[in-house]
Order: structure tokens, then sequence, then C-alpha cells
């Protein structure tokens, strides 16, 4: 008898358990021995692993049978966790019937708790809540429970108690899945129409589609079309994801599975792309497909021009695992030839600047992030201006904007005061306060993207000592005052040092550039000058002093190799230093000139 | 080719100086036992060095030892190396242990030269570092080296510690010329890892003098001794004229070959450096066992070499050569930029370091070599 088929995802506030309560699913359904299991087995990227996020969605499928004996095979979509990727996170979602919420019992209901609901909600998912982490001192489940009903407007009856961490509750967890989540529609005759909702790179071959199937099948030398761009390919293999990949006949209808088909990079396929045979294609594809833009640019530069190859090498075989990322060749004055880069968020920003160095071995700099900006010229053009490098000529500029965001900030009572305080620094207006429990406020304020892209999510935990949590949706562009603040290091102009920042901010946000340049440049043999600096006018100023003296008494036998190590150490180190004139500028140097005071 | 230079690291003190780094123990139970195995050392070596124009008993102390032990392990160096007729043949002493007898019999094994650590003349100053010998002792000292035939004498001093101004510095060497000592080393005070010093700056209990001060203190000190006819040879040495600059000292700042006998003792030969292990039982247990007591051998690469050329040259009076870093235009700048700053001068085709160039010494290969 064909095993049932359930579809379901798991989504959770940050840190509420949710790669654990996968490990263990997979765990307990006997995919894996006990003694080989790997924490989070989901999340394979190392920084995934050390970061505690997921960061690519992956999918498995968890063969199980429940209490009355009939075979099961759950598909577990894994889902990304943070804001940078809720578009990922959306196709993952269509392509379940199902989602656990997972809530940790003494947190209880989270800003993206509420997020994920309603997401869950619009592709009219059955919900079933999970509080996590009874096994805490700290848990409250009666409040949990009583948030979930106010908050969440579920039923808190259906809500499943347990610990990941400690196993309890598993088999709960299982059975309402099978019991719970509807099974797939079941159109096995139809056009075939898969959903993409991943893709990933491997070297031997191509690029592996995690798709859903939604009606028909697939099998291998099927020729299949990506709806999005008409591009077809021979399909080499089918198969469903196990620990591994485990090769099948074909995929069929209500399935999770894989497709590998020569496609040779991941940026060939897009997520939320349907795929749909070549020879008797669907008349129209499955709903929700967008390309995904990205919001934060920044410019990749080698340290030494001489890596400029390696670089380009590198970002393309990164790009090959990551259709997120845009690039295209840049260069700058201070810098030399790079790259101008954009992602979906800060954290993908970081993501790629850590592959970059760990897994690629490259030294790198990468500039102040900014976002696109738009400019609407004395002549009636509007230009798009990602990177200050390309800032217009001030007097031709009519009209200049920016991008808007919308914050859901949700907050304990008590940090109201000092959150207010930060967006309003942060250029913050038209808030507007939520209640949804006694107790908890919800901030919607409108911000400009720039103010948020750098630390304002480090800023926003520090000053709610970790209870705040954010997310945001982009809203418009809207007129603002803008200038271009350009630094000068020994009366030289760094050009990757410029920002665009908002006119009346500019001399506090000089004066901050200075500061951290200060304490970034290390003391040289000489006096080192740094200037902010508006159109032709210092506006701010710091200087890093000479140090006078560098020298150890004593140099005989036994000194002598410890000293040359030594050299070698700092030569390396300044390697990692952009020279700019004779001023050895250290890479975090670049971005740390946009961090502001942590008061 | 230079001749090579002999060194032998005597491990053994009265008692440990709370500022220095230097491996020795303040024991002399395991003397009988080092000596053994310091003369099957000394045979394990025998042919492979030409003959040396050098040789230094440092250490730890060479003066604590009984006159017998010296005498021991002087005779087994000159019966089993060759040494050139004017070999500087150096000891180093505490004027602790230089009682009149013992001035006379080490005189009688044939050194030529000794350096005494007296570190200070300032019996305070003594106190905190930890000697034992007041001023006085260490002046009776050095008069009768003097009349007992040492023509060639050197004195080690220590300064920039917490509490002594530059007036009672200044002093110190004010009574170091008394004796016209044909060497001076002046040492500022360094916290040397692992020392109780280190420690104590730690947690607070020393406090170093500050860059301004430390500045100071080591411009004035050039100065007074180059007024008082003193070469400033290498960045904490200086010498009546250019015969008495420490031949053997010299041979680690050119990379001429040096032989470093008995435990933490390193060498260097045809590129390759080599030291022995930092433990008297370790040596001996090695020399017992018919190995060598070595811990770690590093072969220098080219690039390794001219590194250090440069970090040597740009601690002593002597500079580097420019053939020796090639002529890389990108150096070539680098070096004009650093003489326009003063930290060095170019003398036909030597780089040599200025005042303020001794005062960065360690970060200015950095600016050469890049």
């Amino acid at each position: 008898m064909m095993p049932k088929i359930r579809n379901f995802s798991i989504i959770a506030h940050i840190d509420h358990g949710k790669s654990t309560l996968a490990d263990r699913l997979i765990q307990r359904t006997g995919l894996v021995e006990d003694r080989k299991f790997r924490d989070q087995i989901l999340d394979d990227m190392d920084i995934e692993r050390e970061r505690g996020i997921t960061i690519k969605s992956q999918a498995v499928t968890l063969p199980y049978i429940n209490k009355n004996g009939e075979q099961f095979e759950l598909n577990l979509i894994d889902t990304p966790g943070h804001v940078d990727f809720s578009y990922e996170v959306s196709r993952a979602l269509a392509s379940c019937e199902g989602v656990l919420l997972v809530i940790d019992a003494s947190q209880g209901v989270e800003a993206q708790t509420v997020a994920n609901l309603y997401a869950a909600m619009e592709h009219d998912l059955a919900i079933i809540p999970v509080i996590n982490k009874i096994d805490l001192s700290s848990a409250d489940i009666e409040s949990v429970k009583e948030q979930i009903e106010v908050d969440l407007a579920l039923d808190s009856d259906t809500a499943i108690l347990c610990s990941a961490k400690k196993g309890t509750g598993i088999e709960d967890v299982l059975e309402a899945v099978t019991e719970q989540i509807p099974p797939p529609s079941d159109d096995a005759d139809g056009h075939l129409m898969a959903l993409v909702f991943d893709a990933h790179y491997d070297p031997f071959r191509g690029t592996i589609v995690s798709c859903r199937i939604f009606s028909g099948h697939v099998k291998s030398g099927d020729r299949i079309r990506l709806m999005s761009n008409g591009a077809t390919y021979k399909v080499e293999e089918v198969g469903i994801f196990r620990l591994g990949r485990e090769p099948r006949g074909r995929l069929s209808v209500g399935e999770v599975g894989y497709i590998i088909a020569g496609i040779k990079t991941v940026s060939d396929t897009r997520i939320g792309d349907t795929i749909t045979l070549d020879c008797d294609p669907a008349p129209n594809p499955l709903p929700g497909f967008r390309e995904v833009k990205p919001v934060v640019f920044s410019s990749v530069y080698p340290v030494t021009s001489e890596d400029y190859t390696a670089l380009t090498d590198s970002l393309e075989k990164y790009k090959l695992n990551d259709a997120a990322l845009v690039f295209q060749k840049d260069s700058s004055a201070a810098l030399g030839l790079g790259f101008r880069c954009g992602f979906l968020g800060l954290l993908h920003l970081e993501i790629v600047q850590e592959r970059l160095e760990r897994e690629f071995g490259q030294s790198i700099i990468m500039t102040v992030p900014t976002v696109q900006y738009r400019f609407v010229l004395a002549n009636g053009e509007t230009i798009r201006v990602d990177n200050p490098l390309y800032y217009p000529d001030p007097a031709g500029i009519e009209k200049a904007m920016e991008p808007y965001i919308r914050t859901s900030i949700l907050i304990p009572e008590r940090y109201m005061g000092v959150v207010m305080e930060l967006c309003l620094e942060r250029r913050g207006e038209n808030s507007r306060f939520n209640y949804p429990t006694p107790g908890r406020i919800e901030v919607q304020i409108d911000m400009p993207l720039a103010e948020v892209i750098y630390d304002f999510y480090d800023r926003l935990k520090t000053v709610t000592q970790g209870y705040g949590s954010f997310d945001y949706d982009l809203l418009d562009y809207r007129k603002n005052d803008l200038a271009k603040l350009d630094i000068l290091v020994n009366g030289e102009k760094v050009d990757a040092l410029s920002q665009i920042v908002h006119r009346d901010h500019a001399r506090s946000r000089a004066v901050q550039a200075c500061k951290r340049l200060k304490e970034e440049i290390p003391r040289h043999l000489f006096k080192i000058a740094i200037q902010g600096a508006i159109g032709g006018t210092i506006i701010a100023r710091s200087t890093v002093s000479p140090f006078r003296k560098d020298v150890t008494a004593k140099c005989y036998g036994g000194d002598i190799t410890r000293k040359r190590k030594l050299l070698e150490k700092q030569k390396k180190g300044k390697k990692r230093m952009k020279m700019v004139g004779s001023v050895a500028i250290p890479q975090s140097a670049f971005v740390a000139v946009f961090k502001t005071d942590s008061k | 080719m230079k001749l090579p230079g002999l060194y032998v690291h005597i491990p053994f003190c009265r008692s440990k100086c709370p500022y220095c780094g230097f491996y020795s123990l303040a024991s002399t139970s395991l003397v009988s036992r080092w000596l053994d195995a310091f003369k099957k050392e000394v045979i394990s070596y025998r042919g492979r060095f030409r003959c040396f124009d050098s040789l230094y008993l440092g250490g730890g102390t060479p003066t604590f030892l009984e006159v017998k032990t010296l005498k021991a392990v002087v005779d087994c160096l000159f019966s089993n190396f060759d040494f050139a007729p004017d070999t500087e043949t150096t000891i180093e002493a505490n004027p602790a242990d230089l009682t009149p007898e013992k001035i006379k019999r080490i005189r009688g094994m044939g050194f030529n030269r000794i350096n005494v650590g007296v570190q200070s003349f300032d019996d305070e100053a003594l106190l905190f570092l930890g000697r034992r010998h007041t001023a006085g002792e260490a002046e009776l000292v050095l008069k009768r080296l003097r009349s007992c035939g040492f023509d060639n004498i050197g004195i080690d001093l220590i300064y920039g510690f917490e509490g002594q101004s530059l007036k009672g510095w200044i002093e110190t060497l004010k009574k170091a010329l008394v004796f016209r000592p044909e060497h001076l080393s002046c040492y500022q005070l360094t916290f040397e890892k692992g020392t109780p010093f280190s420690k104590m700056k730690e947690r607070g209990m020393i406090m170093p003098l500050g860059e301004e001060k430390e500045c100071d203190f080591f411009t004035s000190t050039s100065k007074f001794l180059e007024v008082n006819g003193y070469d400033h040879y290498e960045i904490s040495n200086f010498a009546r004229k250019k015969a008495f600059y420490s031949r053997h000292n010299q041979k680690y700042w050119c990379h001429t070959p040096y032989l470093g006998l008995g435990p933490s003792a390193h060498s260097f030969h045809n590129s390759t450096r080599w030291w022995n292990v930092r433990s008297i039982r370790k040596y001996c247990e090695a020399l017992e066992n018919r190995e060598a007591p070595v811990e770690g051998r590093e072969g220098l690469t080219n690039e390794q070499m001219i590194l250090e050329s440069v970090a040597l040259g740009l601690r002593t009076k002597k500079g580097f050569g420019l053939k020796q870093i090639g002529h890389d235009p990108k150096m070539m700048e680098m070096l004009f930029r650093l003489k326009k700053s003063g930290h060095i001068r170019i003398d036909k085709d030597s780089v040599v370091p200025t005042e303020k160039g001794y005062l960065v010494a360690d970060c200015l290969p950095l600016y050469v070599i890049v």
C-alpha cells in the first residue's frame, strides 16, 4: 500500500527550538542511528551551526507508522529563520499543507511567532501550536496557552507540549502531523506543476532543485520547462531527500523531492518558479512567484590587488549556490578593482563575507553597506544610486529619495521609552502602538531602511536587554535632504569610506566616522589626520598620533627567532590591511566607520 | 668570511633577579651532572666549527660557579676547540661573587674582557632590582678589576623603572664613568614574559614609565654618553671606541656563525638556527643518552634572512646594506619616506637608523620590507 503523504514545516521565533525539534523528529522516525546523530542535521553549513540559525531551507522525507499502523511519508520542509529570507520562507510554506508553530514555554509568543503565523495563514495551512522547552524551570505553560488564545487566536487545547531537548512529547507531535495536517490534493492526471522552493549546487551533479509536486508527475528522461524564463532541461534523476539524496523512479503529485536536470548554476533556477513538462505544459504557473531583489549593497575588494582574479573566481563559485547574491564589476580609486554586490539584508551580507573568507580563503574588504537611493535630476531623469561613488553632482539634484520600511518591534512595555528613543534617533516617524497582550507593545514606525541596515538590530537587542524582536516590510521611497559625506586620510579622499547621509545628521555622522577610524587605524610612525567633509567643507576631524617608542632593550642569540616570527606575523597582519598612501587601514575600518555610538 | 663565536650558557645563579628572563636555576645540586653533560656536548661539536675568535661565558651567573668548575669549563673548551690568537674572551660577572682571589683566578684563566652586572649605582634601585650587592661593593670590585689588569671592562646597567628619576639615572651613569669602562650596556627595563616583574606588572604592582618618559630616558642616555665619548653602536650598547665594540655580540647582529652550548643556548650556522632545551635536567638526560640536547631547529629562507638582516641592522649603528634588499623600487620609496621622517639616514649604500629610528626599531623593518 502506498504510504500517505503529509507536507509540513516548522516555524518559530529565533531560538525557540525549531532546529532541535527537527532533529528530534528525524531521530524518532529512525532515519538515522542515534549514535551517528549530529545535532541539527538540517543545518549543514558551518555558519548555520555556529550561529544557530537556518540560512538555506532543506527538506527531508521521514518514514513513519502511526499508532493505527498506517504508513506515512512525512515531508519536513525546513525554512530559514530570518527576515532577510522571508521570500524563501514563503515558498517553503507554499509547499506545505500544515505547520508546527513552535513557541518557547518560557519566552512565549514573540514578534516572529506572530509574523510566521500570519505567513502560514496566508497559505491556508493547518497550524499546530507546539509549546517547546517545557522542561525549563522558567516554563510557564498556562500563560503561553493564554497567549496562544489571545495573541494568536488559536485553540490552545490543540497545543502539544514537548521538550525537543529532552525528547519528550515527540510522539505526540508526529501523531498530530498525521491527524491534523490534511493530505495533499490528488491531481495525478493534471499537467506537471512543481514548485521550486530551494536549489543548491553540487559540484558533481550541478543544481539540485528542491520542489513540491502540485499536480502530475515527473521522471528521469522527461524534458522539463522552467515557466519563468522558458528554459528547458532534460531530467537526469528525480528522488527524495533522506539524509542524503535517494533516487526514485518518479516524483508524483503531493510528493516533495529533488530534480537533477543538468542545470549548471543555482542562478539558472528561481525560487518560487514552476516546473512543468515541455511537451505538455501547464497553462499557468503556480501563484506567488517573484524576482528576489537585493536591498543592501556593498562593495567587495581584495586586500591586495593581485588577488582580484582569485576573488572573481570565488564569487562565481559562491554564486553557484546562492541565487540571491548579485554582483557586478566595480572600481575604487582607493581600493582598486572589486565588485559591487547586492544582498537580501545585512545577515545575508555577513554570511557571504564569512563564507568568502572561510571557505574560499579570500582576504577581502567590504565597504559600508548602503541602500539604493533615487535621485530626480534637473533634466527630469531619475537615477538609482546604490554606491556613494556614483553620487550625482549635487547641483543637478532636484529631489533625493530613499527607501522606507515599516517596523514591527515587539517589546515588553517597560522598554517603550528606550525603543522610541532609538527609533527617533534613526529618523523614525508615524509611530503606532498595538497592544497584543497586557504588558507588551508592538511598535510600528516608519524608518529609512538606511538607518536599520547596519546595527539597528544589535542596538535594539542591547537597549531591550534581548527582549525586543524586530521585523520589517519595505514601504516606499520618500523625499529627503541627502548629502555625500567624504572621508580624507592624510588629505587623501578615500572613496570607499564615503557614505550617503541625511544632511541634518551629517556632522554627527562625520564626527562618529572620524572617531571610529581613529580607533581602528593603528598608530604609525607618523601622524595621521582623519577628516570628514561634505563637498569641500571639512566638518569633522581626528588625529592618530604617531608612536615614538617601540623597541625592546635586548636582542641576542636567543631573541632573534622570536623577533623575526613576530615581524612575520605583523607583516601578515599588515598584508590584510589596505594601504592608502602610506597609511595602513585595517579591513574592519571600512565597515566600522558606519557604526554608531553605543551609549 | 668572519670567524664564528662561541657562547656558553652557565645555567646557575645564587638567586633569581625579578626582571631577568634568562634560563637559570638558583641551586647548585645539578652542577656536577651539568658539567659532565657539558663536556659531552663540547666533544659532540669537536671539528665541526673552525677556529673561533670570540668566547662568551654568560648565563646565569658564570662567576657564581666555584673556581675549579669554571676552570674545568674553560679547559674543556680550550682543549677541544681552536681559537684565534686575538680571541675576545668575555665572562659575565656578578660583583657579589668577585672576591680579590676570584678576580685573580679568572684573570689567570685567560679572560681578557669582563662584563660586570652592576645594574645600578643606587642602593635603593639595587634593592628593587633584587641584586645581592651594594653600589659601594660594585665600586670596589671595579677598582680591583682594573688593578688586576683587566683593560677591557664592560658595565651592565638597567634604567627606566618606576620611582627612578632621570636625574638619579644620570647620577648612576656618572658613577659608572668614573671607572672609564670600555663598554657600557644600558638596558631599559623590559617586562620579560614569565618573570616576577611581569607578573607584578599584570597585577598593577609595578607601572611602566610610559612612552614619553621612556623616550626621554633613552635619548638622554644616548646624549650623555655620546658627549662623554661613547659610541651608541647598538640600541642598548655603548663603547669607548670601535675597538671596544663587543666582538661576540656583533656576531648575533650580522648573521656571523656562532655556537651556543648549554641549556637554552642558540646556535647559528649556514642559514640554520638551532636551540637547546631550556631545562638542565633534559639537557643532561639527552647528552647522557648520547643525543643532542637540541629542542628546535629552523632553516632560514632567503626572505627570512633578509628580514632578519634588516631588523638586526636597524638596531645597530652599522645599519644594513642596500644591496641586501635588492633594488626594489617600492622599498626604495619607503626608505626615502623614512629618511624624510628622520628615522633613518642613507649613507652611500647602507641604511642607518637615527636616534629616532632606534626608538622604533622593532617596527621599522615593517616599513622597509613591504
